[in-house]
């Protein structure tokens, strides 16, 4: 029965992947209906403050989701990010503490997750290395060498105008300032992404390396870069972090690998690599945040935060198999209905 | 030597008859017919491309066939899937076993069947007992207590043959077997062989060499195209007859190349090595000329292939286009200097089936395409409508994705890929594998045409009659090296077979 299927699967791929084609159009569906939905039930929800406290806190998602969607779309994973936020946060407790001017600290904080991405990198690609156990294993590396840093202590003197700008609104609107250079990011990257040559290469990469090979895509050399604009953009959110919560600590942003890796999951990405755009993982890490804040003014605890997001990921994933399983079988059924008379 | 077998025919183990087996478009097998009888041992031979692995994958249960009359010592047999088929009797030993490399070699005969105690635990001292009364059966000497990684292929086969022996095979299917051995290990394997086919043991042998052919079988059988051809008596015929057999094949299928004006060199390939997979490979291909690369699966064409594009590395010697020196495993540099490459396989090499047909299209110049460093979307369109309709390209729209087009079809995006680079040189790699004969003869009318306007195709392929039909030259390549180059008016099936399969010391140098 297998194999008899199996030719028919092929055929079967069109109508599957058009729905995955137009899932963007689904995920800014559902996300446009859960605010609506959120506006009518919850009376608190529609105001300039939810917008600046929804915002500000999917920020860190949101910017480590851009570099980590290139990253998954070309084949790799790189789970190593929160840590290097971390080590990020806990180098500029150090410095602060060491008198350095605030621009200093924050080159230098960028720096180190350029070396964070690099090391990823020159393990992924220079040595061939899977990125799943390397990024592991710095995940691990980047939290200690932030606890060598800083050890248990935390730095929350930073300065009032560091921490104020960051948590300030553009006027009423209650939008945060720091998310207009939040929306430039993403920007570049739906950019470099979606309408360069680079950006095209990585689809190739994703979808079979060899193919890659065949049309000039410089395997290695793409991705270390990757790989490093995970790290740089991982320390912003680091440098992000420490300073809306003033306070530099070592296990600032842990486990925030998982909530980016769900997000982008979530956006339609696939894991698999070879599949996935910028719209859909925004749009996937606006829902994961509407929806968390939405359920927080009605006091869900953060256990079943946790679960709701673990839940629609599983959703994302399982709804379009089932969709295509489905389809499948009822294909199957009929070509055995018109096989079956014929074949003597 | 074996004239007790022909004496009485032995009864019939295993027959096949008028089996059909299609992958969508693509028949694979149209009237596959074996029969093997107990204690022969039967060699099953045709070119690439005649159907003997599809053959053996019905025998071993992997594939089922559309259409068969199929029966294993007189019961009707229909495999679901390997298990049903060595449940029957059939065992099959491939090319090159895939051993569990941390296991013992008594382990990896009894997997999945280990004898138990009366503990319900394995009982290790009965495996090896067992494991090494096999090896004394089959005349080898091999300890049971060892581990399996780093043994030769040759040693792994005989432990598949071993397992094979203990689960009571009938029927034992070697493919290829002798491919990767050295004289010494043949002769072995022959030894082994013989003493099965004493015992009674029907063995179904798959090989292109057909002096272990002559020497080892009693009957052979020859499949041309996807069909029996003919079963023979191995005494009562000859190399010369079995390769006519091979290779016959009626005029309609040929795909002659319109005659074009043969200019410079443009390919020049000067002692190209790989260690171990080819060595000291001289090409040169002109503008307008198509030059055919023959040789059997394994002779190392591809290989040269991808080494000159520069997928692969390679140790020595050098490429040069229209004079100028290639770098080595750079592709990008290839293709920048005006080198195409269609692959062989389409799905995972030619192609990113997700991405849509205008994506394809323009994969190869998705950096001419951008201008200050971006591509726009109706740029992107227009390009790959240009190519794809000058190709032909059958697609609902541009931005389908190019898996819901057909195989011929998803061919022509490939090759306006790369045509879209306008190269000066194009290997194309099996430039119809696995279309309908409909495209295939527009992918040659293409091929021809292109070479009509200057470009030089260095083309692989496995089809006789196509290689036959359009190469100005034929390069024949066996065993890493070229073994003869043949010009067109020289060009017959039986000189291209023979350069292919004979022996390295018959040929001259």
């Amino acid at each position: 029965m297998s194999t008899i299927v199996s030719p028919e699967k092929k055929a079967a791929r069109p109508r599957w992947q058009n729905a995955l084609l137009s899932r963007d159009a689904v995920m800014v569906a559902i996300l446009i209906a859960t605010i609506i939905t959120a506006s009518a039930m919850l009376p608190r929800f529609a105001s300039p403050l939810t917008v600046g406290f929804l915002l500000i806190d999917v920020i860190p998602v949101l910017l480590i989701a851009m570099p980590m969607t290139l990253v998954i779309i070309a084949g790799e994973i790189d789970l190593s990010v929160a840590s290097t936020a971390g080590l990020t946060s806990a180098l500029m407790g150090v410095l602060w503490q060491s008198g350095q001017s605030m621009v200093t600290i924050v080159v230098l904080g960028l720096i180190a997750g350029l070396l964070c991405g690099a090391l990823n990198g020159l393990l992924v690609a220079g040595l061939g290395l899977p990125s799943l156990a390397v990024t592991i294993g710095t995940l691990a590396l980047y939290r200690g060498l932030a606890l060598v840093t800083i050890g248990d202590d935390a730095v929350a003197d930073f300065p009032v105008e560091a921490t104020s700008f960051v948590t300030s609104k553009i006027g009423a609107t209650g939008i945060p300032v720091v998310m207009i250079g939040a929306l430039l990011i993403v920007l570049a990257y739906a950019v470099v992404l979606h309408m360069t040559p680079f950006g095209r290469g990585l689809f190739a990469l994703g979808f079979s390396t060899e193919a890659a090979k065949f049309v000039g895509v410089k395997v290695d050399r793409t991705k270390f870069w990757l790989f490093v604009g995970t790290g740089v953009v991982s320390a912003l959110a680091g440098i992000f972090w420490t300073l809306r919560y003033s306070s530099a600590r070592s296990d600032n942003a842990s486990g925030l690998e998982l909530a980016v890796v769900a997000a982008v999951l979530l956006g339609g990405v696939s894991i698999f690599g070879g599949r996935g755009t910028i719209l859909g993982v925004v749009s996937a890490v606006l829902l994961i945040g509407t929806v968390n804040y939405g359920l927080r003014l009605e006091r869900v605890s953060d256990v079943v935060l946790i679960i709701v997001t673990g839940a629609l990921l599983i959703i994302s994933v399982v709804g379009p198999r089932i969709a295509e399983g489905v389809a499948t079988r009822w294909r199957g059924r009929r070509l055995r209905a018109r096989v079956s008379p014929t074949s003597s | 030597m074996t004239s007790n077998h022909e004496a009485a025919p032995a009864p019939v183990v295993l027959e096949l008859r008028n089996a059909v087996k299609s992958f969508g478009a693509v028949v694979a097998v149209s009237d596959g017919t074996i029969e093997l009888r107990e204690g022969e041992i039967h060699a099953l031979i045709g070119e690439n491309g005649a159907g003997k692995s599809t053959m053996v994958k019905i025998l071993a249960g992997v594939h089922r066939p559309d259409v068969a009359t199929f029966q294993v010592a007189g019961e009707d047999a229909s495999f679901r899937n390997v298990g049903d088929s060595k449940a029957a009797g059939i065992s099959v030993i491939y090319q090159e076993p895939t051993l569990f490399p941390d296991l013992t070699v008594a382990e990896n005969i009894f997997i999945g069947r280990q004898p138990v105690n009366r503990l319900r635990l394995i009982d290790r001292r009965r495996m090896r007992r067992d494991a090494a009364a096999l090896f004394a059966e089959l005349g080898v000497d091999l300890d049971p207590h060892r581990i399996a990684d780093g043994l030769s292929i040759a040693d792994q086969q005989l432990i598949e043959i071993a397992k094979a022996i203990s689960m009571d095979a009938r029927v034992l299917v070697m493919d290829e077997p002798t491919a990767a051995l050295s004289g010494a290990e043949v002769d072995r394997l022959f030894t082994v062989a013989r003493r099965l086919r004493d015992q009674g043991v029907g063995i179904l042998f798959i090989s292109h060499r057909f002096e272990e052919i002559f020497a080892l079988t009693d009957r052979i059988t020859v499949m041309r195209d996807g069909a029996y051809v003919s079963t023979h008596q191995t005494a009562e015929t000859t190399e010369a007859e079995v390769v006519r057999e091979m290779v016959g094949r009626s005029v309609d299928q040929l795909f002659p190349k319109e005659p074009a004006p043969i200019g410079e060199p443009v390919l020049e390939v000067t002692g190209l090595t790989r260690r171990g997979i080819f060595s000291d490979i001289n090409l040169v291909v002109r503008s307008g000329e198509i030059v055919g690369l023959a040789g059997l699966v394994g002779a190392g064409r591809t290989e040269v292939a991808r080494a000159v594009f520069g997928i692969d590395r390679y140790d020595d010697g050098s490429v040069t286009l229209n004079g100028t020196p290639i770098p080595p495993h750079d592709p990008q540099a290839s293709i920048d200097a005006g080198i195409a490459f269609v692959p062989e396989d389409r799905r995972k090499q030619g192609l990113v089936m997700d991405l849509s047909v205008a994506r394809n299209a323009t994969l190869a110049v998705r950096r001419e395409l951008a201008r200050m460093g971006l591509i726009s979307a109706s740029h992107e369109r227009e390009v790959a409508e240009e190519w794809t309709d000058r190709l032909q390209v059958k697609t609902s729209s541009q931005s389908a994705p190019v898996s819901t087009l057909s195989g011929g079809n998803q061919q022509k995006v490939v090759l306006a890929k790369w045509l879209a680079t306008e190269p000066s040189l194009l290997i194309i790699d099996e430039p119809t594998r696995g279309i309908d004969v409909g495209t295939k003869s527009e992918v040659h009318r293409l091929i021809s045409d292109l070479a009509g306007r200057g470009i030089a195709i260095l083309m692989i392929s496995s089809e006789l009659p196509e290689v036959l039909g359009m190469a100005d030259r034929v390069v024949v390549m066996r065993e890493g090296r070229v073994s003869e180059v043949i010009d067109r008016s020289d060009a017959v099936p039986e000189a291209v077979m023979r350069a292919a399969t004979a022996a390295r010391e018959e040929v001259p140098a």
